[in-house]
């Protein structure tokens, strides 16, 4: 498959929130406003690109050739963990300000479902190293287009006047089904 | 709190979909048919349960400042006891359930219920919890599946139960039916909350 082809996939038809349904907690959680979706999505970007190198060499160098892939979700896991918690400290040190803007958005990286389920799709699908770089590049894109774009509809869907039930989370959710039907368009772009 | 509060709290008044909203990422995808709704919602029981009675059996040995590290290593490795379990036992149910299985580590909701509940109490009112929980979980599972199974395909549990007649509406069973029917499920639990107090 060949990369472009492979990185629109990740970016636009196979959207991580509206079709692949990783990392939705966030996604509702840290939409409510446009600049800190976009500084959580830079962090996931981050993360998760960093996390797939990592895993993908682990899994490639260690588990595999001792035949350990059956621990593959506890060691990914402990991997991402450490991995934002290392990056958490160099950030701290080393870049300040940008450490200020993702700071409070890094912990709850940890328990983005986005992380681990890339990490282990790169590996399910059989990717090798350059392709599985694009897919988390394209993957974690598509997760900040989503929850920006999602941010500038709450904003609306916020101050409209609803009946008192489906405030909150009952109407985000509607609205994000309206958004994955726009991207249900995408599903048949072939390339 | 007795043993059946306990109990009951984990099914109505903290639902971990219906109320507190946590573990989405699954409920909405998986949601496509009733079987893996159950299949997903006793998976979750298991490792939920589990995790709570390691934990909490642990608690005085787990220092207070590694304590999330150690709670994940317990969760995984229940996680990774459950997925090795399906993939031998219920292998089409495995394969539908993809990588929502290990998934189950990062549920918040497991990892939820450890930190507030498992890490403070005993043993035997931790496994109610979770048990509480993993079935809260599970009838919210059962309800949006049964919903879009039914909808989107007219049958449940793969047996067609409306007439030939109906259309399937495909938009249930693909990823914007979930959102909209679940947006419309939490709205109907909130209005029946808030009916009930008024």
């Amino acid at each position: 498959m060949n990369l472009v082809s492979l990185f629109i996939t990740a970016f636009l038809v196979n959207n991580i929130i509206f079709s692949q349904f990783l990392g939705v907690c966030p996604f509702l959680g840290v939409s409510k406003k446009i600049d800190t979706a976009a500084g959580m999505s830079v962090a996931v970007i981050f993360v998760i690109t960093l996390a797939s190198i990592i895993t993908f060499i682990v899994q490639k160098a260690i588990l595999d050739p001792m035949q350990l892939g059956y621990l593959q979700t506890i060691v990914f896991i402990l991997i991402i963990a450490a991995l934002v918690q290392f990056v958490e400290m160099f950030l701290k040190k080393s870049a300040p300000g940008l450490y200020q803007a993702l700071g409070i958005y890094l912990p709850l990286i940890t328990t983005n479902c986005a992380v681990l389920g890339v990490a282990i799709n790169s590996i399910k699908f059989d990717y090798s190293f350059i392709e599985a770089m694009v897919y988390s590049i394209g993957t974690s894109g598509s997760f900040m287009l989503a929850i920006v774009l999602f941010a500038g509809v709450r904003d609306k869907v916020d101050n409209a006047d609803l009946p008192e039930s489906l405030k909150g989370s009952a109407i985000s959710l509607i609205a994000a089904g309206l958004m994955s039907v726009a991207f249900l368009g995408f599903s048949g772009l072939k390339l | 709190m007795n043993k059946f509060e306990i109990f009951k709290n984990g099914i109505t008044k903290e639902n971990p979909i219906l109320v507190q909203q946590v573990g989405m990422c699954a409920t909405l995808a998986i949601t496509t048919s009733l079987l893996n709704g159950i299949g997903m919602g006793v998976a979750v029981i298991a490792v939920l349960t589990g995790s709570n009675i390691v934990i909490s059996a642990l608690r005085k040995f787990i220092p207070d400042e590694v304590r999330i590290p150690a709670f994940v290593i317990i969760i995984a490795a229940f996680t990774t006891i459950i997925d090795l379990l399906m993939h031998a036992y219920t292998f089409a149910l495995y394969q539908a359930l993809g990588v929502f299985i290990p998934l189950i580590v990062v549920n918040c909701i497991i990892l939820a219920r450890a930190e507030a509940f498992a890490f403070k109490n005993g043993v035997f009112d931790s496994a109610i919890d979770g048990l509480g929980m993993g079935v809260g979980y599970l009838v919210a599972m059962v309800l949006l599946s049964s919903i879009r199974e039914i909808l989107g395909n007219g049958s449940i549990l793969g047996l067609r139960i409306l007439p030939e007649a109906y259309e399937p509406m495909m938009m249930a069973v693909q990823p914007p039916g979930a959102f909209i029917l679940l947006g419309l499920l939490i709205g109907a639990v909130n209005y029946l909350s808030r009916k009930k107090k008024a």
